[in-house]
């Protein structure tokens, strides 16, 4: 079908501010996916997937100006132990990152790997594609074709250390593409880490991997620059018994879209796909997920919370689809919001479809306000008003945050929303 | 130690008066009983005492050891000694039990200008208390109140009292949901609390609770007042005839 005249030229005006990379090995795949965008065209305000959230911003040609902001404390996982590749708007850091070398996994740059055969070709763009089945991602097509870098991590092993990547925020009109390629070998096990805000707008996608048996455990921040927009994929292949635990805290932000595609192709894995986001006025956060089970005896979590307040804008558009003959299907998925008055509000798609008939799937959404019955019984015991409606929130997130399996890294979590929820009270 | 002059309370929502004009005095070192028919007004005036919203007062007042009660928030309250064993506790998700007692006795202590306790010393005391209540290490550690039996959680009503070492103690009903052996280990920790500075205010329905915690003075309400007063043997005598001979004879 061929595309509206508006989309056609919203699509082209924003290629025409970028600039198709070379990309050796990649080149093909850029360019596919270049004509993959141009074929789907970029997301419009009439799209049934962009229903609840506004794509404009994040596909007009320029990033909106975002402005710089100084969270005053120190950044999350700083106090662990980890190998630091660090990204500035966008822009490697090699000053700021360590060594890539850690036993047990390679690392290299997506634009440093410039050799015309390399493993991450068979996966560049690829997970994307099978991603963009039944529904389209335009954003992730575009960044396919035109990601400026990104690392390209394959792990053989289990490194002794989590691998962390840090975006910083330092231009007010960045424009930043990342993409990022993990592998895990068979039996492998890695943690990944992600903060930072980016950029003013940040567009990165990550394709992961995941051979039988091996594990990878993913937390990320978004920093918490107020005005930044981020719109994320996340592309995940599980083979047999693998294991994919994803967390992301996302704290501030007037526009993010997290989207999550996971495909469970080998029997017996687990996929947990977890949310935690608290925002205050001017903010909107979109979760999107698509798990598919295409295997046997499978099971996948969806566990995604949302704090707002002051108007702020929580969605959530979740779908596990089970294949004809991905029997033994463990799927939950919950999705709620915590309003804290009125003006807030949360917007929520939860869909299953299943073509196999035995299978155990569950899915709740819900929205409410803070347990007046809960609140008086703290209080009648002496915690004050705003400590008992912290206490509680903390509380409302924690089904989210447990699906952190690292105790260190929960704690961390933990101990960042507290801090903002007192930075936030009344 | 709690005075209570001429307590006129109605439901917010309705124009329904439930309190008609309560008196009531309750001395430090002393355990004062409440019974009475349902709907006469007892929990009610738990409720109003401890800082529940959804009730207005029309008229008297309530202090504690001088202080006006009706005027503080329930932290308040809590923070000036008062202590409230629910009818009902409530489950709290996601909040854990000693978390929850670390951050209420830590912000009364706040509240009073007095140090925090350390996990430490917290720790050791919790353990002592608990063990006294036959409340496992796992009971603490699980969120507050959450798939406990009725019998647990008024233990864990008792524990809290016993952490927070409140001044002058309302236990609401606690009697209800409990068998024979839970009343009497509840009961135990309520006696071993019985002191010289310490005031308690039992509201119950039945006698059989006041067997084991023995009162020094009985109320008996109806319809929100206090209409008769006496010794243990006014708990005996309802409990052999019932309240329509004292109302009666009230009326």
């Amino acid at each position: 079908m061929a595309l509206p005249q508006t989309k056609l030229d919203a699509t082209e005006e924003r290629l025409s501010s970028l600039t198709l990379p070379e990309g050796g090995w990649s080149g093909a795949a850029r360019k596919d996916a270049l004509a993959r965008l141009r074929e789907y065209g970029l997301p419009g305000r009439r799209d049934e997937y962009w229903k609840y959230t506004r794509p404009d911003t994040l596909v007009q040609p320029g990033a909106p100006r975002a402005a710089l902001f100084d969270p005053g404390e120190a950044p999350v996982f700083d106090s662990i132990d980890r190998l630091k590749i660090v990204f500035v708007d966008g822009v490697f850091d090699a000053g700021a990152s360590d060594d890539l070398s850690l036993e047990g996994v390679t690392i290299e740059r997506l634009a440093e790997a410039q050799s015309d055969l390399h493993w991450a070709q068979s996966l560049y763009g690829v997970l994307e594609v099978k991603g963009q089945d039944p529904v389209q991602r335009p954003l992730a097509a575009l960044n396919t074709a035109y990601a400026t870098d990104g690392v390209l991590i394959h792990v053989t092993g289990k490194p002794s250390r989590p691998i962390s990547l840090i975006y910083h925020h330092r231009s007010e009109s960045s424009d930043a593409i990342l993409h990022h390629v993990i592998k895990l070998d068979a039996g492998a096990e890695a943690t990944i880490l992600e903060n930072g805000p980016a950029a003013a707008r940040f567009n990165k996608c990550m394709e992961v991997d995941i051979a039988d048996n091996a594990t990878l455990h993913h937390v990320r921040t978004q920093g918490r620059d107020h005005e930044r927009r981020a719109a994320t994929h996340i592309f995940a292949r599980l083979g047999t018994e693998s294991v994919f635990k994803s967390f992301t805290l996302t704290a501030n932000g007037v526009l993010t879209r997290n989207e999550c595609v996971i495909e469970l192709t080998g029997d017996d894995a687990v996929a947990h796909v977890a949310g935690a986001c608290v925002g205050d006025g001017d903010f909107h956060h979109d979760d999107t997920v698509f798990i598919t089970h295409d295997a046997v005896n499978c099971e996948s979590r969806q566990v995604f919370k949302k704090v707002l307040r002051n108007g702020a804008t929580g969605v959530f558009q979740g779908k596990i689809l089970v294949k004809p003959g991905a029997q033994k299907t463990d799927g939950y998925q919950i999705s709620q919001s915590l309003l804290l008055d009125d003006d807030s509000q949360f917007l929520a798609k939860p869909e299953l479809e299943i073509y196999a008939d035995d299978v155990a799937c569950s899915h709740g959404s819900t929205s409410g306000a803070i347990d007046e019955e809960a609140l008086f019984y703290l209080r009648s015991r002496g915690v004050p008003e705003g400590e008992a409606v912290n206490l509680l929130t903390l509380a409302f997130l924690a089904e989210a945050v447990e699906e952190i399996e690292d105790e260190t890294l929960s704690e961390e979590i933990t101990a960042r929303i507290e801090q903002w929820l007192i930075r936030h009270a009344g | 130690m709690l005075e209570i002059k001429n307590l006129h309370v109605k439901l917010e929502e309705e124009d329904k008066q439930i309190l008609k004009g309560v008196d009531l005095s309750v001395e430090a070192g002393k355990v004062h009983a409440i019974m009475g028919p349902n709907g006469s007004g007892k929990s009610t005036l738990s409720y109003v005492l401890s800082g529940r919203e959804g009730y207005e007062v029309t008229g008297g007042s309530a202090e504690l050891l001088g202080e006006d009660l009706l005027d503080m928030e329930p932290e308040e309250r809590a923070a000036a000694g008062l202590f409230l064993a629910f009818q009902y506790p409530v489950e709290i998700p996601g909040v854990g039990n000693m978390t929850f007692l670390r951050t209420a006795l830590n912000a009364q202590r706040k509240a009073r200008g007095q140090e925090e306790m350390n996990a430490t010393d917290f720790l050791k005391l919790i353990r002592a208390k608990a063990k006294e209540l036959k409340i496992d290490a796992d009971m603490l550690k699980r969120p507050v109140n959450v798939g406990f039996s009725g019998g647990e959680k008024k233990r864990n009503e008792i524990l809290q009292m016993a952490m927070l070492e409140p001044k002058m103690c309302i236990l609401d009903e606690t009697d209800s949901g409990l068998d024979v052996d839970a009343m009497k280990l509840v009961s135990e920790g309520v006696n071993a609390l019985r002191d010289e500075g310490r005031g308690f205010l039992v509201i119950t329905h039945y006698q059989r609770l006041l067997d084991h915690i023995k009162p020094d003075v009985v109320h008996i309400m109806s319809d929100g007042r206090i209409i008769k007063t006496g010794g243990p043997e006014l708990a005996l005598e309802v409990e052999q005839n019932g309240y329509a001979d004292l109302l009666a004879e009230v009326a």
